[in-house]
């Protein structure tokens, strides 16, 4: 009698102790959240919270009047995104419509793995081919002078963020149930048409997701839009213009300011915003994704 | 023209852009590898690999930056894998299917979303700071662990899960406790599957920059770190320096090559070992 309660105490024990390592993740996670707010918070006793996200113009360590406008960064990131995904979306898009559909799967064993070793390049890699080989050759191209411009960081964006794009979308078409695509060639549908017109639509929620996702990791990517977008700090006008993202700001800012100044309270303010929109995309994503998922059970 | 003839052209036509679009990224990626590749290889030498970065980093090897790396990957790798290896116990072993258990699954989905940097600067605070590790190796390693934390779960979970019931059932219907059934007729069968799939989430862990930039990474030391206190090179952030922040650039663009091969090979080395890993382990299996 004694030795099953003490097995039972024991089974209690080692359950508690799995679910408290299950819970972390929601520990982590409102622990960056809270860490981000309680350390950002102090930056506004200075700034005021419409001047960081209106203005334009970033200078904290001007000498006569210290500036902390976000706007141009926000500008910044939004448009390598931008740029990111025009050309990532298409693409990807392409690239999954032919592993599910057109590829042999002898084929498709292949590449599937060629394509995880893109996603596994490391993005300090990736921005340095942008400097030392995407950077000269927009130069040329374009006439501009030295090529690190968001044009350079959107290319690069895409790279990083096809991989995601490419898988994610790919498993949504495979989810597609035969029986739709068999209706529609049994109608006399071509394979192209039942492509395009069926699974491409009976996919659709997932291949957003998928883009969204990708986006997302556009957004926070830090080390290639550092080395190959120029970083310079007047608001952009062009895609050829070069562009300091907020990301990029952070990396660049955090190592030279002394701690808890109003400067090193507002990158953690800059960090903030930045979960802030990578985390509602990823939640928009997520609740996408579920729903579909959800309709198809 | 014929309707059908017309299809049949339309569908040529539209299966070649697909296929425009997969050589495209196959070229991207030959591009990288051949350019890191050819210029990086006649960098690489015994001495590069094995000596210290000599006269303001402009000769020498890169040594005690490979040294880091592998350092702050074996702390990550202690952090992350055990605690993410409990965690996929739990979801997949104890949890049931309420609404704590969908916040926890939310939460990891999410936490995998969350920019590296946004890791990098949560370690500023809490290893740097509020648990005064200083910026060393030990706050680098941890911050990379929390980061990988989401990639060890998901993975050990997918192990997990490719465990039939039929074992779990055997064990149970044998008078077996819980805990005795996952250790004696779960586990064994899949930790190799489990520790496979952590080191994809540990070699991208040992890419990563932007986690480790104020968490520790040193930009030049003429020693190897000797406790976890000290700061330390590692090969990611040499190669950013190498590339972006050098005194003479050009001048040491070979060694900045060098520096991406050998980050690159040591990465996808141990992403491709654990990608015919797994394959084999789902062969025997079957």
């Amino acid at each position: 009698m004694r030795k099953k309660k003490w097995k039972n105490l024991k089974e209690a024990a080692i359950k508690a102790f799995f679910f408290t390592c299950g819970i972390l993740a929601i520990l982590v996670l409102l622990g960056i959240f809270l860490t981000l707010l309680s350390t950002a918070i102090p930056a506004f006793r200075e700034i005021k919270i419409s001047e960081f996200l209106t203005s334009t113009h970033w200078d904290p360590t001007s000498p006569e009047k210290a500036e902390y406008g976000l706007l141009s960064m926000i500008v910044s990131t939004l448009m390598v995104t931008a740029g990111a995904m025009l050309l990532a979306v298409p693409i990807g898009i392409g690239v999954s419509a032919y592993l599910s559909d057109v590829a042999h799967w002898r084929v498709r064993e292949i590449l599937k793995p060629v394509i995880e070793i893109l996603a596994g390049i490391p993005s300090v890699v990736v921005g340095f081919l942008g400097l030392v080989l995407f950077g000269p050759a927009i130069a040329k191209i374009f006439h501009t002078g030295n090529g690190l411009n968001a044009v350079n960081g959107s290319v690069l964006l895409a790279i990083m963020s096809l991989p995601t794009i490419i898988s994610i979308s790919e498993d949504s078409l495979n989810a597609v149930p035969r029986a739709y695509s068999e209706a529609s060639l049994a109608l006399g549908a071509s394979h192209w048409q039942t492509l395009l017109r069926v699974k491409l639509p009976a996919a659709l929620s997932g291949i957003i997701a998928a883009c969204m996702l990708g986006m997302g990791r556009a957004i926070g990517e830090t080390m290639t839009v550092l080395m190959a977008t120029g970083n310079a700090r007047a608001f952009p006008h062009g895609f050829l213009d070069s562009v300091r993202t907020m990301t990029a700001n952070i990396a660049i800012e955090l190592g030279e300011v002394p701690y808890f100044t109003t400067h090193y309270y507002a990158l953690f303010a800059i960090g903030l915003v930045l979960f802030i929109m990578t985390f509602a995309v990823n939640l928009a994503a997520d609740v996408v994704l579920r729903k579909y998922q959800e309709r198809e059970q | 023209m014929k309707p059908a003839a017309r299809k049949k052209i339309i569908q040529v036509i539209g299966f070649l852009a697909l296929r425009a679009a997969m050589f495209l990224v196959l070229a991207i990626l030959l591009l990288f590898l051949y350019d890191i590749g050819k210029n990086g290889g006649g960098v690489i030498s015994w001495e590069f690999l094995s000596q210290a970065p000599r006269r303001g980093m402009t000769e020498g090897g890169i040594f005690p930056a490979i040294f880091g790396t592998f350092l702050v990957t074996v702390i990550t790798a202690v952090l992350s894998v055990p605690l993410g290896m409990c965690a996929a116990i739990y979801l997949n072993e104890y949890a049931k299917q309420t609404g704590l258990t969908r916040l926890i699954r939310l939460s990891i989905r999410n936490l995998s979303g969350v920019p590296s940097i946004v890791y990098g600067l949560f370690g500023v605070i809490l290893f740097v700071n509020v648990m005064r590790f200083g910026t060393s190796v030990l706050s680098a390693g941890l911050t990379l662990g929390l980061m990988t934390l989401p990639w060890t779960i998901t993975a050990s979970e997918e192990a997990l899960k490719t465990i039939p019931n039929a074992y779990r059932e055997g064990a149970l219907a044998l008078g077996a406790t819980k805990w005795q059934m996952i250790r004696t007729n779960v586990l064994p069968y899949a930790v190799p599957g489990m520790l496979t799939g952590t080191v994809l989430g540990l070699a991208r862990a040992a890419g990563e920059t932007a986690p480790i930039l104020f968490t520790g990474a040193a930009f030049y030391l003429p020693f190897l770190p000797k406790s976890l206190g000290d700061q330390f090179m590692a090969l990611p952030y040499h190669l950013y320096i190498m590339a972006t922040q050098h005194h003479a650039i050009l001048q040491v663009r070979p060694l900045a090559y060098g520096t991406a091969l050998v980050l690159i090979v040591l990465v996808l080395g141990m992403n491709m070992t654990a990608v015919v890993v797994r394959y084999r382990l789902r062969r025997k299996q079957r």
